[in-house]
């Protein structure tokens, strides 16, 4: 089991050096990876939402699910299931994006923020912790979304081939995809497709044999006492941080900022950074993992994780369609409107899902 | 000998199920599980409350015999 634990804190200290270098390779600042952002991006460049600052097919989540889509078929774990309330699921995935669009990021992309010094992550960090401890009470009360199901190959095939799909139009860019105008936002900010692509599978491949998961980490820390998933956690933070430092050092540009006010894709409001990583915390533990997990669990043929994936990417729709999404203004009306809705949707499908008595 | 019936469950409840019939203080468990993760998941935690874990394949879900 030692064993174990060194493989995901090595396996995390390539997931943040690959962050920072992505950064460095273009992405925008402390956004090696954002799962949310990203989705929210691909969402964008296929029109689903207007928000012409952030369009662009991100080639990350594509390697991301084709990664880990590979190395399950190498070693048969690709395994097709699906059934395990999908609306629900739809449902939590379109909340914890709007929480995550509160935040402007994704679990991992707070660990990100972190590791650039950004103190308005510490909020975001505080509300996630919160939100995931409310939703191990709920978990230990017996909540469930029931059993899910094996289904065909082809079923489970689907998501993974839309990767496909989504790289050829990302390469062959027809003119009813939508991209940032260069200069345009952070749609704009991206590295080489190649080099994404590349990084993608490379974290795809990592997080698929390791489990690795933000909400995983600590879940199982206050729920069993295990630490394994929280190592990996920790791993990327202090890798990231190092390698910014180390690449600000090298190219004289740092990357590493600490402070609260004018960071990069952030906003200073610290109670709506907690509430909008509570929705976020929250909705994940109810959906048995972070958005990243969602991906790579896609990937692995789990039509479910597919399926809140792409309520993620409906909730990434409304949330720039709605005016929800927070900008480095700070967060708007509407959205907070929506975290309030979604932080009592959240509470009423756990609560009602933790009622029922267990079925034979 | 109890038994907890796991396949199909998302992370992490094959292991809070375990968890919760390990309440009972009972020597021997049986956990059937269909995935790899919840293999691992229910077999770390079972390592570390002092069991010993032997894993047998039955068509496509996993039994884990749980003994003290």
């Amino acid at each position: 089991m030692k064993n174990e634990k060194g493989t995901i804190v090595l396996a995390g200290g390539v997931i943040g050096l690959i962050a920072a270098i992505l950064v460095f390779f273009g992405n925008p600042a402390n956004m090696g990876f954002c799962i949310a952002c990203f989705l929210r991006d691909t969402t964008g460049a296929l029109g689903l939402h207007s928000a012409a600052a952030v369009q662009y097919i991100r080639p990350e989540i594509i390697g991301l699910v084709l990664g880990a889509c590979i190395i399950s078929l190498a070693k048969k774990e690709f395994r097709p299931r699906g059934g395990s309330a999908p609306v629900t699921r739809f449902t939590l995935g379109a909340f914890v994006m709007i929480g995550c669009l509160m935040f402007l990021g994704c679990p991992f992309r707070m660990i990100l923020r972190l590791a650039g010094g950004d103190g308005n992550a510490l909020f975001g960090l505080v509300g996630f912790v919160a939100g995931i401890l409310t939703g191990t009470v709920f978990l230990k009360k017996g909540y469930t979304l029931k059993r899910s199901y094996k289904m065909p190959k082809l079923e489970g095939g689907i998501y993974p081939a839309f990767q496909i799909v989504m790289l050829l139009l990302l390469v062959v860019a027809p003119a009813f995809i939508h991209f940032t105008e260069p200069e345009g936002g952070p749609g704009a900010k991206h590295a080489a497709i190649i080099i994404a692509l590349v990084a993608g599978i490379i974290v795809g491949i990592l997080a698929q044999r390791t489990r690795l998961c933000m909400v995983g980490g600590i879940r199982d820390a206050v729920l069993f006492k295990e630490y394994k998933l929280l190592f990996g956690f920790v791993a990327i933070l202090v890798t990231a941080l190092v390698m910014n430092l180390i690449l600000g050092a090298v190219t004289g540009t740092s990357y590493f900022n600490p402070g609260f006010a004018g960071q990069p894709i952030a906003h200073t409001d610290g109670l709506w950074n907690a509430l909008g990583m509570y929705l976020a915390g929250f909705g994940c533990i109810l959906l048995g993992g972070c958005p990243l997990r969602q991906l790579i669990l896609a990937g692995e043929g789990n039509t479910d994780s597919a399926v809140t994936v792409l309520g993620l990417m409906a909730g990434a729709a409304f949330a720039h369609n709605f005016g929800l999404a927070s900008s480095g203004e700070g967060p708007t009306a509407n959205g907070k409107i929506a975290v309030i809705i979604g932080i009592v949707v959240v509470a009423v499908i756990a609560a009602v899902n933790s009622m029922r008595k267990e079925e034979a | 000998m109890k038994k907890v019936d796991a396949r199909g469950l998302s992370c992490p409840e094959p292991v809070i199920r375990a968890k919760n019939a390990m309440e009972s203080g009972d020597k021997e468990y049986e956990i059937l599980v269909d995935n790899v993760v919840a293999k691992e998941n229910v077999s770390r935690f079972a390592t570390h409350q002092g069991y010993q874990v032997q894993a047998t394949e039955q068509g496509d879900d996993i039994l884990l015999k749980l003994k003290k």
